[in-house]
C-alpha cells in the first residue's frame, strides 16, 4: 500500500438488511490503488453482500460509498463497470465453447466498418488476446482455443486479464481459488501480484488465510456482518486471521482438539 | 514473422500437440460435410441411371433441400442462442394461409398480404421470445404451445370464412405483382433457353411448350436459400451480433455479467426464426397457387434434425450455419433420391431416425474434447 495515495474507494458504514435479516451491520472498508485488500470471513459472514453492494448489484439500506473520492450511486452492476469497478465471479465468468479470443471480447467486440457494415474484427482481438495471455504467463495453442480446455486456474486468469485490459481500476475478484488446486492457486496469486503492481486496487474474497497472506497488503476481516478491524500486513498472524475468522473461542478448542491442522 | 519465432520460444512443454484430426472434428460442419459426401456417393452409386442427376432430377432435389435450408437457417441460429422453436411448421401453414385470405378472400394487392404477413409472423416470433424471456419457462414448452395454437387457426379461420380447407386462386391474384415473383419467380431463365437449345438439358419434344427447357429457370425458393444461408453464416462468425449470440446460448448468466444484451438476442432470434418461416411458406404459396391448412406439418422437427446433422449442439451455444444448410442439403437429397432409387418412402423416416441418433451422439462427443469434461 502507498500511503500517498487517496483511497480509491471508501465503503463507510455500510449497513445492508433483507427483509428482518442484518446482512451487514455497519462495516468500513477503504482500498487504495496498487494494494491487494483481502476481504476475510467464514461462510454467512457477509463477504458476498458486502462485495455486491460494491460492484452495485445491491444498494446499501445505509451508508455511504465514496468512488475516488466522490460519493456513488451505483444502479446496478453497469455503473459499476463503466466507473470501472470489475467483478471477476468464481463460476459465471467464462463461457467454455467459445473460443479464448471470443470470451475476452465478449461484450465488448472490437469492430472493423466495411463500407455501412461493420464486422468482428476477429485479427485485432486474436491479436490482443494472445498478447494480454502471454503477459499473465500463459502460452495458448492459438487464440481460438477453446475455454473449455483450460484449467480453472487460467480461466481465472483470463477473467482477470479480460477486466484489467477493459480498464478495471478496482478489481473484486470473488473466492478465486477456492476451488483450485496448489499449483493453479499459484497461478492465480502470482496474477493478482501483477495486477496489484500496475496500480489497480485488488480486492481479493477469500476464506482461506493461506492464500491471503500469500498476496495480501491489508485484511480485513468480516464476522457476522461486523467488521473485526483491518490489519496491515506483518501486524497479524495466521492463527489470529484464523480465530478472527470463525470468531475466536469455540476455534481454540477445535484447533487443540485437532492438532493446529486447521 | 518475428512473432511466431517468439511463440515457438514460448511452447509450452504441458501443452499437447493435438492431431489434426481431433483439430477437424472440432469443426461443427464436419458431421454434415462427411454426411454430404456419403450420401452423394451413395446415389451416384445406386441411382445415376434413375434420372436423379439430370437437371430435372437435380432441381428436384435442390428445391426439395433449399425448403429445408431455410428454416434450417432460423431453427439454427435460435438453437446456437439456446433456445428451440417447434411452431415452425405452424408458422408456415398459417402465414401461408393469412397471405391467400388477405390477398384472395379480402382482394387485398399480393404484397401488401405479403408484407402484412411478414409483420404478423415476426411479431408473434417476437411474442414467443418475449414469453420465453420473461416467464423462464423452456422454449420447448412455450413454442409447443404456438404450434397447437396456429395451427388451430389455420385450419379454423378457412373454414369459417371459406367453409374449405384449402384456400386457392392466388396465382390469378399475383399475376402483375411487383413483389410476388421475388418469392415465386425464377431467375436464369435465359441461361437455360440456351442450355436448352444447345441441347445440354432436355427440352420438351411435344406439346405447348414444344422445344423449350424442362428446367427453364432457377426458382427464387433457391435464391432465398442461398441468400440466407450467406447472411447467416456471416452473421454469425463475423460480427458482433454473432458473438453475442454464441454467448447467449452458451452461458447465459455469464454472458449478462459481460454485458451482452441476451433477452434482446434470444427476442430477435424468435423473430428471425418466425421470419424464414413465413419465407417458406410465401414461397409455396406463390408456387402452388394456394395454401392449405396441413402446410408445414412436421417441419419444426425436420428443421430442428437438419440444424443437429449440421453439428449444432441442442443445449445451445455452439454450432454452425453451414454444417445446418448440409444438413438440409442431406435430408433432401436423401428423400428425393430414395424416391429415384425406387426404394419405399417409408423407409425415408428410418433412415431420419438414425442419423439423428448417429449425429447427437457425435456431437455430444465432439462437446466433451472441447469442454474438456469427461
Amino acid at each position: 500500500m502507498n500511503p500517498e495515495h487517496a483511497p480509491i474507494i471508501q465503503m463507510k458504514d455500510i449497513e445492508k438488511h433483507f427483509g428482518s435479516v442484518i446482512a451487514l451491520a455497519g462495516v468500513s472498508v477503504d482500498v487504495f490503488p496498487g494494494e491487494c485488500h483481502c476481504l476475510l470471513g467464514d461462510n454467512g459472514a457477509g463477504k458476498s453482500t458486502f462485495i455486491k453492494t460494491m460492484s452495485g448489484v445491491h444498494q446499501p439500506t445505509h451508508g455511504e460509498i465514496l468512488f475516488e473520492g466522490k460519493p456513488m450511486h451505483f444502479a446496478d452492476p453497469r455503473d459499476a463497470i463503466a466507473a470501472g469497478i470489475a467483478t471477476v465471479h468464481q463460476h459465471l465468468a467464462m463461457i467454455p465453447l467459445m473460443s479464448v479470443s471470443r470470451n475476452f471480447f465478449m461484450g465488448n467486440e472490437p469492430v472493423r466498418k466495411v463500407g455501412p457494415m461493420s464486422f468482428f474484427d476477429h485479427d485485432y482481438a486474436n491479436k490482443v488476446t494472445m498478447e494480454e495471455m502471454r503477459k499473465m504467463g500463459i502460452n495458448l495453442r492459438g487464440p481460438d482455443q477453446a475455454v473449455g480446455t483450460l484449467s480453472g486456474g487460467e480461466r481465472q486468469t483470463v477473467a482477470i486479464a479480460r477486466a484489467v485490459h477493459f480498464g478495471a481500476k478496482v478489481l473484486i475478484l470473488d473466492e478465486p481459488t477456492s476451488a483450485l488446486g496448489v499449483r493453479q492457486t499459484a497461478n492465480v496469486l502470482a496474477t493478482i501480484d501483477k495486477v496489484r503492481k500496475q496500480g489497480i486496487a485488488v480486492v481479493f474474497i477469500t476464506h482461506n488465510v493461506r492464500h491471503a497472506l500469500a498476496v495480501g497488503d491489508r485484511f480485513t476481516v468480516l464476522n457476522r456482518g461486523q467488521t473485526l478491524g483491518t490489519a496491515q500486513r506483518g501486524q497479524i498472524t495466521p492463527e489470529e486471521l484464523q480465530d478472527l475468522m470463525a470468531g475466536g473461542q469455540e476455534m481454540v478448542e477445535l484447533e487443540g482438539s485437532l492438532g493446529g491442522t486447521v | 514473422m518475428g512473432e511466431s519465432a517468439q511463440n515457438a520460444t514460448l511452447t509450452d512443454e504441458r501443452i499437447k500437440e493435438i492431431s489434426p484430426l481431433r483439430k477437424a472434428l472440432i469443426r461443427p460442419e464436419l458431421g454434415g460435410m462427411v454426411g454430404t459426401v456419403a450420401v452423394f456417393t451413395f446415389f451416384l452409386l445406386f441411382a445415376f441411371d434413375s434420372g436423379m442427376f439430370n437437371a430435372q432430377g437435380m432441381m428436384n432435389w435442390s428445391v426439395v433441400s433449399a425448403q429445408f435450408m431455410i428454416i434450417a437457417v432460423g431453427a439454427c441460429l435460435l438453437m446456437i442462442a439456446g433456445e428451440f422453436d417447434l411452431s415452425v411448421g405452424s408458422m408456415i401453414g398459417f402465414s401461408g394461409m393469412m397471405i391467400a385470405i388477405f390477398s384472395v378472400t379480402l382482394g387485398w394487392p399480393v404484397w401488401m398480404a405479403i408484407i402484412v404477413t411478414f409483420a404478423m409472423a415476426i411479431a408473434i416470433g417476437g411474442l414467443n421470445g418475449w414469453i420465453v424471456i420473461r416467464t423462464g419457462l423452456p422454449s420447448f414448452i412455450v413454442t409447443l404451445a404456438f404450434l397447437f395454437i396456429l395451427r388451430g387457426f389455420t385450419i379454423f379461420l378457412p373454414q369459417v370464412i371459406e367453409r374449405k380447407t384449402i384456400i386457392g386462386g392466388v396465382k390469378d391474384a399475383a399475376e402483375g405483382d411487383w413483389l410476388a415473383p421475388i418469392f415465386g419467380g425464377k431467375i436464369l431463365q435465359g441461361l437455360f433457353h440456351w442450355l436448352g437449345d444447345a441441347g445440354i438439358i432436355a427440352v420438351f419434344e411435344r406439346g405447348t411448350r414444344a422445344g423449350q427447357p424442362v428446367v427453364d429457370g432457377v426458382p427464387m425458393l433457391i435464391v432465398w436459400a442461398i441468400v440466407l444461408i450467406i447472411f447467416g453464416h456471416v452473421l454469425l462468425t463475423k460480427t458482433k451480433f454473432g458473438n453475442w449470440i454464441f454467448a447467449s446460448g452458451g452461458d447465459a448468466e455469464a454472458a449478462r455479467n459481460s454485458g451482452v444484451p441476451v433477452n434482446k438476442v434470444k427476442i430477435l432470434m424468435f423473430m428471425f426464426t418466425a421470419f424464414c418461416a413465413t419465407v417458406f411458406a410465401v414461397c409455396q404459396v406463390m408456387e402452388f397457387g394456394s395454401a392449405g391448412a396441413d402446410r408445414g406439418l412436421l417441419k419444426e422437427f425436420e428443421a430442428i434434425i437438419a440444424v443437429v446433422i449440421g453439428g449444432a449442439l441442442l443445449t445451445g451455444g455452439y454450432g454452425s450455419v453451414l454444417g445446418a444448410a448440409l444438413g438440409a442439403l442431406i435430408f433432401g437429397v436423401v428423400q428425393q433420391g430414395l424416391f429415384f432409387a425406387g426404394v419405399e418412402s417409408s423407409l425415408f423416416r428410418v433412415f431420419l431416425g438414425v442419423i439423428l441418433l448417429g449425429a447427437v451422439i457425435l456431437n455430444t462427443y465432439i462437446r466433451r474434447i472441447i469442454t474438456g469434461e469427461r
